[in-house]
């Protein structure tokens, strides 16, 4: 028998949308930004695979002379990024949403389970939970990238009167460093994300912008039955 | 396919109920997605076609100068830049030509001040008397490279205290009643009027802002901005003037070259 059961509360959903453009404007913004001083490189020792200098990527991308420009965009949606950011931190918090993404002990060893069986690798199916342990650990790290993008932003924009914070994240450069490569992760995150939603299915997306998932329940439960508070049993997520 | 009307009820129909359901609220949803996707790509349409100012649209303009507030609230002149041993000081980048490229003689450059009162004319001998201060900064240029450099030059608010500069009256700026006493903002600008930068009087009164005269242990150099250049660790290096030409202390915004071409007059750290 097919119910349909709550998923994604309403704030969730709406933080999870809104952060998806500013994000994309953030790093844009920062490309705009990073040209202007484009020292980074994906390479071992002397051999580079990829060079964030390379200027055909640049020119192709039509990023070239525009640093004024991604600046005035980075210092005015850092703001909706920031605020937006710590709305969902304080929303998981207080309605309890964090206890099915905050990984725990048995996570990281379901987190290789999942993967293997994303791969091909295993038959093992991942656990009918609302997030699986390799979704609560992605799901936590790219919350925790984005506070290491704001604390490290905040280093490279005041690096005087937060000459403590520039400190502790190594100085600097180090600062920058650190903030583009946090960028480079969002990028990576955002693939494997995209993908596996896209294998997950409709119904699972779906619950994304409804807040709601069409589950299959056995025939012993029955409808009349009240909901106990335990998460949706989505299968596919 | 409801059995309303009399046809054939379907066996399951609770999983019916549950599709029409799902059906209504995806449309509900989805149109509200599709609402707020237009919303959100007409409001960054609106934002990216305003009138500029200084270069960029008016509304970005406008958080530059809110962010230039947020950042003046919490601005603590005690707070300084950290300081790193002479040994890692090294040549900065030769880094903008504005204002460097009239034909000058360094010696017989004058400074002129411009506040309450008559313009002033020093010399460099006359800022040499000033205390000397030396310190081994990072000059941040806004392209995003940084250099260690070690600075040796006259703190600017020294300047001011011992030549009375930088107050309504023309009286000697005093420490405690700072705010009352000195003008809002300091403009420097090169001897041919190319370049020009503003600085808000907080950030020229910082112990790290110096009228510098030397650069790693020699003279500085003319393309570094030799005799007087300004180098302050609280703003980007657009900020650290090359070849101070004239000085004014004024209750009015400076003008400022790359403020005008796009950035933030404020640029501060």
């Amino acid at each position: 028998m097919k119910t349909l059961e709550k998923k994604h509360p309403l704030a969730i959903r709406w933080l999870h949308w809104i952060n998806f453009p500013i994000l994309v404007l953030m790093i844009w913004s920062g490309l705009l930004i990073y040209w202007a001083n484009a020292v980074y490189r994906i390479g071992v020792g002397g051999y580079t695979l990829f060079n964030f200098s390379s200027d055909r990527v640049f020119e192709a991308l039509a990023i070239p002379y525009r640093l004024a420009e991604g600046m005035s965009l980075h210092f005015f949606f850092m703001w909706f990024f920031a605020i937006n950011g710590l709305l969902y931190v304080v929303y998981t918090l207080i309605s309890g949403e964090w206890r099915y993404l905050v990984p725990d002990r048995r996570s990281f060893k379901e987190a290789i389970q999942v993967a293997l069986h994303d791969l091909r690798l295993s038959n093992v199916e991942p656990p009918p939970r609302k997030f699986n342990g390799a979704q609560q650990i992605a799901y936590t790290t790219v919350i925790l990238m984005g506070a290491g993008s704001l604390a490290t932003g905040v280093a490279i924009y005041k690096p005087v009167q937060f000459a403590w914070l520039t400190a502790l994240v190594g100085g600097y450069e180090w600062a920058r460093w650190e903030h583009f490569w946090l960028a480079v992760g969002y990028v990576l995150f955002f693939v494997i994300h995209v993908v596996q939603v896209a294998r997950a299915g409709w119904n699972n997306f779906r619950a994304m912008v409804t807040g709601y998932e069409i589950v299959t329940v056995g025939i012993s439960s029955s409808l009349e039955q009240p909901k106990s508070s335990t998460p949706a049993t989505g299968t596919t997520s | 396919m409801s059995g309303t009307n009399g046809r054939y009820e379907p066996v399951d129909e609770p999983g019916l109920a549950v599709a029409r359901l799902m059906r209504t609220k995806s449309r509900r949803s989805f149109l509200m997605m599709g609402v707020s996707a237009a919303a959100a790509l007409a409001g960054w349409k609106w934002l990216t076609t305003r009138p500029e100012v200084g270069d960029v649209p008016y509304p970005l303009r406008r958080a530059l100068e809110f962010n230039e507030t947020f950042s003046e609230s919490y601005f603590e002149e005690a707070r300084l830049a950290p300081t790193f041993p002479r040994e890692m000081a090294r040549e900065p980048r030769v880094n903008g030509e504005e204002g460097l490229l009239r034909k000058f003689d360094p010696l017989a450059w004058q400074l002129e001040v411009v506040g309450a009162g008559t313009p002033l004319v020093f010399t460099l001998e006359d800022i040499r008397q000033l205390p000397r201060v030396e310190m081994v900064t990072e000059l941040k240029c806004i392209e995003g490279w940084s250099a260690i450099v070690n600075w040796a030059g006259s703190r600017l608010s020294d300047f001011m205290a011992v030549h009375n500069l930088g107050t309504r009256n023309g009286t000697r700026p005093d420490g405690r009643n700072r705010q009352r006493d000195l003008v809002r903002y300091v403009g420097l600008e090169t001897p041919d009027h190319a370049y020009y930068v503003g600085l808000d009087i907080q950030s020229a009164q910082h112990p790290q802002t110096l009228l510098c005269y030397e650069m790693n242990g020699q003279a500085l150099p003319v393309e570094h901005g030799g005799p007087l250049r300004l180098v302050t660790t609280v703003k980007y290096g657009i900020k650290s003037i090359k070849r101070i030409g004239r000085i004014t202390f004024t209750d009015e915004r400076p003008p400022d070259f790359w403020a005008e071409r796009g950035y933030d007059w404020y640029a501060g750290h």
